[in-house]
């Protein structure tokens, strides 16, 4: 049977018996960097093309449908545009900065897709640290933000990264508490075998209503960390035109936008692998048919279904709710989520210890 | 804050939630009620709403009738002129003079579709029609007389 992971097998013993070890490394890394940067571009087309037929469909609209089959082109159309764009660097910027703060956005979503496992045995790097490494790196995308916002020496800009600083620093603490609650079950750090784990059952079947309450939580920090509405004080249109994004065009807008996008795909991968079992079939119990039936479907389609899927939630968030005052937004997480989510860590140790979970 | 009001804040909070994204997500499947009209290409079939105005019209009937007795609240209530009544007297039939519109003048170009003249008018002369493509090459032909020529105002009107 075809699978991401036996073509890479194959792939990898084919490149040893042509060249030596060093070279087999270097091949696979550029390869990897090719395919990388191939999912980015494909991610970007199709997330951004996906979130304006959402958005219109949801605000009562058409939507793109003039470029191409059903507008299908329209986001490709963008892209030659965004391209062909001059990028402006305003006189009084920061010039280095300024320059540097969008590839170091794309950066970080790059290094952040590493561990991703997108399906069986498939992964770049199955580090022993993986979701600690993903909850460390993914909180250096701020750091971009706060760059692009001071180097534009604008005041708008600032203010949106400012805000954007807190607003991060303050949902890190929900975001990384609800990871722990899927860390203490499993006892492990790594990908692999929090995706082993599920085969079972998927957490958020497995671990009661402490799991469900956590996995609410984690979408609401991941739309927070993503900078993306009810929680866009980053950007925020109607106040600070565009926020940390104001100064930029073309290309290096793009960079930011494309960004965002693959952000918001990894957090949904993340959340897929933590509490959908990622690449896990669905398996119920001892109903050995319909397990048999579920592992038909190649893992990779289980889990960009479950990515889009939640992918799909957050859009749906999205375009349901107006954002949130500043004040709104840390009270949210300061008074509500993060109590919750501590409280909810102590019941999900509990369970743990006295594995009560199936 | 009781422990008890902190509880319900949340839960109700959720619940409101969860209540609009039933609204979003009945739109996002129910593609029927896209409001969205694709303009040029439904020239012939617009389904423009009941309210939505287009340019000030004065109705007349078969007879070449109007319902307009030149009282001028329109004129009056206009916000930016664009209404202008001008008179001219009838003569009655018994030999008494009456005062009648000669040309009820309508600026286009001024106009703010506010609807206010056609609220205000007491005998209901004007209304608000639904026709909306008005650019023109001149903009004199954006100054328009809304009697039609040689009509007379409707019997038992006043």
């Amino acid at each position: 049977m075809w699978s991401f992971s036996e073509i890479a097998n194959n792939l990898h013993q084919w490149l040893t018996g042509q060249f030596n070890d060093t070279w087999t490394l270097i091949i696979e890394m550029v390869l990897a960097g090719l395919a990388v940067i191939s999912l980015f571009a494909v991610l970007g087309l199709v997330l951004v093309l996906m979130e304006r037929k959402v958005s219109a469909w949801m605000q009562v609209r058409l939507g793109p449908n003039r470029v191409g089959p059903k507008g299908m082109f329209q986001t490709l159309a963008d892209t030659v545009k965004l391209m062909i764009k001059e990028g402006v660097t305003p006189a009084n910027a920061d010039k280095l900065m300024f320059n540097l703060a969008p590839f170091l956005a794309i950066i970080v979503a790059m290094l952040l897709l590493a561990p991703i496992a997108f399906a069986l045995n498939f992964q770049l790097w199955d580090i022993n640290i993986g979701i600690f490494y993903i909850a460390a790196i993914s909180s250096l995308s701020v750091i971009s933000i706060l760059m692009a916002g001071w180097a534009s020496n604008n005041k708008y800009s600032l203010l949106g990264a400012i805000r954007s600083g807190a607003q991060m620093v303050s949902y890190e603490l929900s975001a990384g508490l609800s990871i722990l609650t899927i860390v203490v079950l499993v006892g492990d750090l790594k990908i692999s075998s929090i995706v082993a784990s599920q085969a079972n059952g998927w957490w958020i079947f497995k671990g009661h209503i402490p799991v469900i309450i956590a996995f609410l939580t984690f979408i609401v920090a991941a739309t927070a960390e993503t900078n993306r509405a009810p929680f866009d004080m980053a950007e925020a249109e109607s106040e600070l035109t565009a926020g940390f994004h104001t100064e930029y065009s073309g290309m290096k807008f793009a960079l930011f936008f494309l960004a965002e996008y693959v952000n918001v795909f990894i957090v949904c991968s993340i959340g897929a692998i933590l509490f959908l079992g990622g690449p896990m079939p669905l398996h119920i119990g001892n109903w050995e048919g319909f397990n048999h039936v579920m592992d038909y479907i190649p893992s990779s389609v289980w889990f960009f279904g479950k990515t889009f899927f939640l992918i799909f939630l957050i859009m749906w968030v999205r375009w349901t709710f107006p954002r949130l005052r500043i004040d709104q937004l840390l009270n949210l997480e300061w008074k509500y989520l993060l109590p919750i989510s501590m409280i909810n860590l102590l019941l999900v140790t509990a369970i743990a210890i006295l594995k009560w979970h199936f | 804050m009781s422990v008890k009001k902190y509880i319900g804040d949340a839960w109700k909070g959720a619940a409101s939630l969860l209540k609009g994204m039933r609204r979003t997500g009945y739109y996002f499947t129910h593609h029927k009620e896209i409001i969205t009209q694709q303009y040029p290409d439904n020239r012939n079939e617009l389904d423009l709403p009941e309210r939505f105005k287009g340019e000030v019209v004065m109705p007349h009937n078969e007879n070449n009738e109007h319902r307009c007795t030149g009282c001028q609240v329109c004129e009056l209530v206009c916000p930016n002129g664009s209404i202008k009544v001008i008179f001219k007297n009838d003569l009655m039939p018994d030999g008494k003079k009456k005062k009648a519109i000669d040309k009820l003048v309508y600026h286009l170009d001024m106009c703010t579709m506010c609807n206010l003249c056609v609220e205000n008018c007491p005998s209901d002369a004007i209304k608000m029609a639904q026709t909306f493509e008005h650019s023109v090459f001149d903009r004199n032909k954006l100054k328009k007389v809304l009697n039609k020529p040689d009509s007379k105002i409707m019997d038992g009107v006043e």
